[in-house]
């Protein structure tokens, strides 16, 4: 199918980009790396009066590695991350989790952020921001605000973001340099969005562990982070019987969707599975 | 062999000649329809039936005709008098009388309409055209139409659709059967009276689209200082598009060329003509415009034939050493809405039902079921595939039951080399009795076994018949038997042209077969020529009058073996013009590197271009007497029956037992395709068609809801195998010689497509021992897989 009629903007700045947003008083969208809206507008789901592209935006590119936080600007792409080594060595569940996105060519065009804003509840980024409790910085007309991940998805393809503002970049804290962390998902070919994926970070001191978390996404319309099994993991000596343990626990906690793909027992059933591989694969790298 | 003394060359053919076809198409040079560009051309979107089952009571189309760029909005009442609906269907009109006698097929008419106006009998049934300056306005304007739909009640499982009572898609067809078949061998009741054991089992395989990676496309435009009326379609079949535009619009085919220009796939819903297609063909000659139709990916999971959806069910009679002695299969097919191919596919799978295996006893009944979803049309394998999956599980499973080899099973029923060659006891669609020509499958099996590495993993699971390991592996063994080639005739052209080059035209219009490259060779074989100096060009009507089209693993049987008869016409021909020339007997005369020259004496020679100089009607013609002038030879090849390719294959998966995902690891193929023209050709066929038996049993399902709404209208849920799912494929080829055609080929296209499902599932089946688990549905999807364990465990 063909996209219905609409005004494509390009911005020149930020504020510009705002000013835009503004003009058309929430109609229009921002236009990232398309890999999600473009399909949206030819299959008429979406039909906005304009796009705002914010694609020439230097000031939105590139990514920052800091000694405890990584800061992604708006039109940096997946695969920027993905070839960046010291990421993965920093913060191996980012690594796993980015090389897992679609395709090459779909990581070559496809945004971080936008990812993130458009909160598809089996995407990486969005599970990742939860798990490592990334910040969002949102820009509109009237001003800038920082977002948490845990306050900015509420719901399936739907955020608290306001239709006029842009997020201008997104920053992750990274667990400490001692942590273990893993991102393990299922998908039925290679590149398809996951059926169900888990995210696991986990600290350990004199072998009991002092910090858990636990992340599941394909689960609920949102990704979800599971406090009764990271609960279970705090203060506990790492172990098979343990992960296995908190797998139990997610099993429980989660209440997944069936659809054509698996129904809600199957995805329980992977919730369970990912979330002790996702533990032991974390406990192993945290060394 | 030297210049001078070819008798009979065979420098081409047999050899991986590098394809003529693929420089243009990776250098962006295709040309495909939608890129085909004619001024003035409007384009065409349809209003496709949102239900899947309604009474159409009111269609308003003026909101749309006041839409931006429109150029006019059709109905189906608007055409009503002008577009005769689809009532010719295959096999339909003309039952060979071998196949009357044996199977009494019964089918029944059920005409499909170009467009829809008074009921619609499943979602994407096409309601309404609207042609508009370009294709986002006409879509603009499909959403301005408004139709007004009565909802009827809706049949979506055929099993429920054969029963009393269920809504009838058509309502003279009073049980939804549209056509039905009982074909039997031998004495069926008296081997199962006698059989130690009886067991009967169920199979079910899915319902797939095919999925080319272009979707259908139709140009039509209309000349009117020559009243011909153009179009270029992405079609298997231009010859049965020209013959169906004639007759629903009462045109002469005389007057309407087909041309099917390069085509990214076909794979059997290509063969069926469409409604587009005809009716892009009266648009344009009415409106006096080009018009075009490019199909999106979504409309095609909609409107574009599906395949496959059998259900078996299947007793088998067998002795304490896995021997089968009889078969009994009672199978539906569903249909879908209409069903434009009848019997073909559900005929197939009964005729390939017994595969290597000599079975002597068989019985089976096929029922084509009609519901409220898209029309099942052939797709690789055509019938083959399914029976196969449901023939080679219950191998498996008896050998099971009996605590067997199943390998050793298979090898036990196999037909012996020296029993070739083997008749069947029943009719192939043809109506020629079934005789498989030629193949010694015991020896094939052994081979297989030897490269798959079979016995040493039979022997390391006997050593450990238990594992505790997550991950576990499989190999699964599978047969398959092909009838290629089927006729009624193909057609080629082979002659000069006025620079003397050797030009040949092939009524089969290829679609990634790469039939430039091998039919170049054959006849470069027969003029003394390297494949590249042949010009060679098919897909459209202009070039052979009469022509059948690419489909069922024919083209190479039958369109190559007319490529040779009309080539070595021509050669003859040429030899005897060059005689009268050379003023020396035509016996003595070489063809070769363009030119004819007396055998031992290359310099006395003359050009192909002097010979078609000299075959120029006129007083100077020097043509061999009661001959007519010119250079041109046109032949058609009809061949006696099929030839039977056969094969096995084994595929290495690994499961994972705790989220049902099998991976698979490897495919090892041995078949027989009869004598090899290019095997890199043979070789990239069989890789295609595993990947989509891959594709039919891990991944593909063509799914509806319970009230006919499709769920998978695009790739995102409609799961093709992509080239990160490739595994390793080695193969290993058999050549034995066809006697039932001139080149001695048998057919392969579809060869690789037919063992994987039923391969795959047996090695599912293996890598989970000691668990008894039912793989009998397709696909085996996680979930599915996980839910098998789940029940072999209780
Ligand atoms: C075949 C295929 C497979 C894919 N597989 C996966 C997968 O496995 N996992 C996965 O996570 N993703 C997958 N994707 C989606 C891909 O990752 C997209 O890149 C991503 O979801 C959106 O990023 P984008 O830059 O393309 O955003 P766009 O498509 O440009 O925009 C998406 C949405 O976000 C909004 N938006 C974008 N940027 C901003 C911003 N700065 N501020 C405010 N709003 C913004 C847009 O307005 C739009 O609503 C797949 C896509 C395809 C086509």
């Amino acid at each position: 199918m063909k996209a219905p009629r609409f005004e494509y903007r390009a911005a020149t700045s930020v504020a510009h980009a705002t000013e835009l947003l503004a003009e058309y008083d929430g109609d229009a969208k921002v236009l990232a790396g398309g890999q999600s809206l473009v399909p949206l507008l030819n299959f008429r789901l979406s039909n906005p009066a304009a796009l705002v592209d914010i694609n020439g935006l230097g000031e939105l590119g590139g990514h920052r590695l800091g000694a405890d936080e990584l800061h992604v600007g708006a039109v940096c792409r997946h695969r920027e991350i993905e070839r960046d080594p010291q990421i993965a060595a920093r913060c191996p569940a980012i690594a796993d989790a980015v090389a897992q996105i679609g395709h090459v060519a779909i990581r070559n065009r496809g945004t971080v952020v936008g990812s993130i804003a458009h909160a598809d509840p089996a995407a990486e980024w969005p599970g990742l921001a939860m798990l490592l409790d990334a910040q969002f910085t949102a820009r509109a007309v009237q001003g800038e605000r920082t977002i948490a991940a845990g306050a900015f998805f509420d719901g399936f393809l739907s955020t608290v973001l306001d239709p006029t503002e842009v997020i201008t970049a997104v920053t992750f804290p990274l667990p400490p340099v001692a942590s273990g962390s893993a991102w393990i998902e299922f998908a039925r070919r290679h590149g398809d969005f996951a059926l169900v994926g888990v995210g696991a970070v986990i600290e350990c001191a004199d072998e009991s562990i002092t910090s858990a978390r636990i992340v599941v996404t394909g689960v609920s319309d949102t990704p979800v982070r599971v406090a009764a099994a990271e609960r279970v993991l705090h203060g506990a000596q790492p172990g098979e019987a343990l992960f296995a343990e908190a797998g139990r626990v997610v099993a429980t906690q989660v209440d997944p969707i069936s659809d054509i793909h698996g129904d809600a027992t199957y995805r329980r059933r992977l919730a369970q599975v990912l979330t002790r591989r996702a533990l032991a694969v974390a406990a192993d790298r945290a060394a | 062999m030297t210049a001078t003394d070819r008798g009979h060359r065979d420098e081409w053919v047999g050899r991986s000649v590098p394809r003529k076809e693929d420089l243009p198409l990776v250098t962006g040079h295709g040309r495909y329809v939608a890129d085909i560009q004619l001024p003035g051309t409007a384009e065409v979107a349809f209003l496709r039936s949102p239900m899947a089952h309604a009474r159409i009571t009111g269609i308003d189309v003026s909101a749309a005709l006041a839409g931006e760029g429109v150029v006019t909005v059709v109905t189906g009442a608007d055409i009503r008098a002008t577009v005769l609906p689809f009532t010719r269907f295959v096999d339909q009109e003309f039952t060979p009388p071998g196949l009357e006698r044996a199977a009494h097929p019964v089918i029944l008419p059920c005409p499909m309409p170009v467009l829809a106006s008074e009921r619609v009998r499943y979602v994407g049934e096409p309601v309404v055209a609207v042609v508009a300056a370009d294709r986002a306005l006409a879509e603009d304007a499909v959403a301005l139409v408004d139709v007004t739909y009565e909802a009827l009640p809706v049949v979506v499982d055929p099993v429920l659709a054969v029963q009393s009572g269920s809504p009838l898609v058509h309502d003279d067809i009073t049980d939804n059967v549209q056509a039905t078949f009982e074909v039997r061998a031998g004495d069926v009741d008296a081997a199962f009276a006698a059989a130690p054991h009886v067991e009967r089992f169920n199979y079910e395989t899915q319902r797939q689209a095919a999925s080319p990676m272009e979707t259908r496309g139709v140009l039509a435009v209309h000349t009117d200082v020559t009243d011909e009326t153009t179009v270029w379609t992405s079609s298997q079949t231009p010859y049965m598009v020209r013959t169906r535009i004639s007759e629903q619009l009462g045109i002469a085919e005389e007057s309407i060329r087909v041309v099917v220009p390069d085509m990214g796939g076909g794979f059997g819903p290509k063969v069926q003509v469409y409604p587009e297609e005809v009716l892009l063909a009266h648009l344009a000659r009415t409106l006096g415009r080009p018009v075009r139709w490019i199909e999106d990916r979504s409309e095609h999971m909609i409107a574009t034939a599906h395949s496959r959806d059998q259900r078996h069910t299947v007793e088998v009679a067998f002795d304490d050493s896995g021997l089968i002695t009889a078969i009994r299969d009672d199978f539906l097919m569903d249909a879908g809405a209409y069903n434009p191919f009848s019997i073909t596919c559900a005929y197939n799978s009964a005729v390939h039902f017994r595969s290597v295996y000599q079975v002597p006893h068989f019985q089976v009944r096929g029922r084509c079921v009609l519901t409220n979803k898209t029309p099942n049309g052939p797709y690789r394998g055509c019938g083959r595939p399914e029976a196969t999956f449901a023939m080679d599980r219950a191998v498996y499973q008896i050998a099971r039951l009996l605590g067997l080899d199943p390998v050793e099973v298979m090898a036990r029923n196999l037909i012996p080399a020296d029993a070739m060659p083997y008749p069947r006891g029943m009719p192939y669609r043809d109506g020629q009795e079934v005789v498989y020509d030629c193949g010694d499958f015991p020896a094939a099996l052994a081979q297989l076994r030897a490269l798959s590495g079979y016995d040493e993993h039979a022997r390391a699971r006997q050593a450990q018949p238990t594992s505790t390991a997550v991950t576990r592996r499989g190999i699964g063994f599978a047969s398959y038997i092909e009838g290629t080639g089927i006729g009624p005739y193909e057609g080629a052209v082979v002659m000069l042209d006025s620079l003397g080059r050797v030009v040949v035209r092939s009524g089969s219009a290829p679609h990634g077969q790469s039939h430039d490259t091998t039919m170049s060779q054959v006849a470069a074989d027969v003029f003394g020529l390297n494949p590249d100096q042949i010009i060679f060009s098919a897909g459209d009507t202009s070039l052979v009058p009469n022509g059948i089209g690419t489909f069922a693993s024919r083209s190479a049987v039958v369109a190559g073996s007319a490529v040779l008869l009309a080539g070595r016409r021509l050669e003859q021909r040429v030899r005897a013009i060059a005689s009268e020339l050379l003023e020396i007997s035509a016996e003595d005369l070489v063809v070769d590197a363009g030119y004819v020259h007396v055998r031992g004496d290359a310099t006395s020679r003359v050009s192909l271009a002097d010979v078609y100089r000299a075959a120029l009607p006129g007083p100077q013609a020097r043509i061999p007497g009661g001959t007519e002038p010119g250079t041109r030879e046109l032949q058609y090849f009809v061949p006696p029956t099929v030839t039977f390719g056969a094969g096995f294959l084994a595929a290495t998966v690994s499961v994972d037992l705790e989220t049902g995902g099998v991976v698979v690891e490897r495919i090892d193929i041995i078949h027989d395709c009869g004598r090899m023209i290019n095997p890199v050709v043979v070789e990239g066929q069989l890789q295609g068609g595993i990947l989509q038996g891959i594709g039919g049993a891990l991944y593909e399902s063509v799914v509806y809801d319970e009230n006919g709404q499709p769920l998978t209208t695009t790739f995102m849920d409609y799961l093709l195998p992509t080239s990160a799912e490739v595994p390793e494929i080695r193969q290993i080829h058999l050549a034995t010689t066809s006697d039932r055609n001139p080149l001695g080929v048998k057919g392969v296209g579809e060869a690789g497509a037919i063992a994987p499902p039923a391969a795959i599932a047996n090695a599912v089946a293996d890598a989970l021992r000691p668990l008894e688990v039912e793989l009998n549905r397709l696909p085996l999807s996680p979930p599915t897989v996980i839910e098998a364990i789940t029940r072999a465990q209780r």
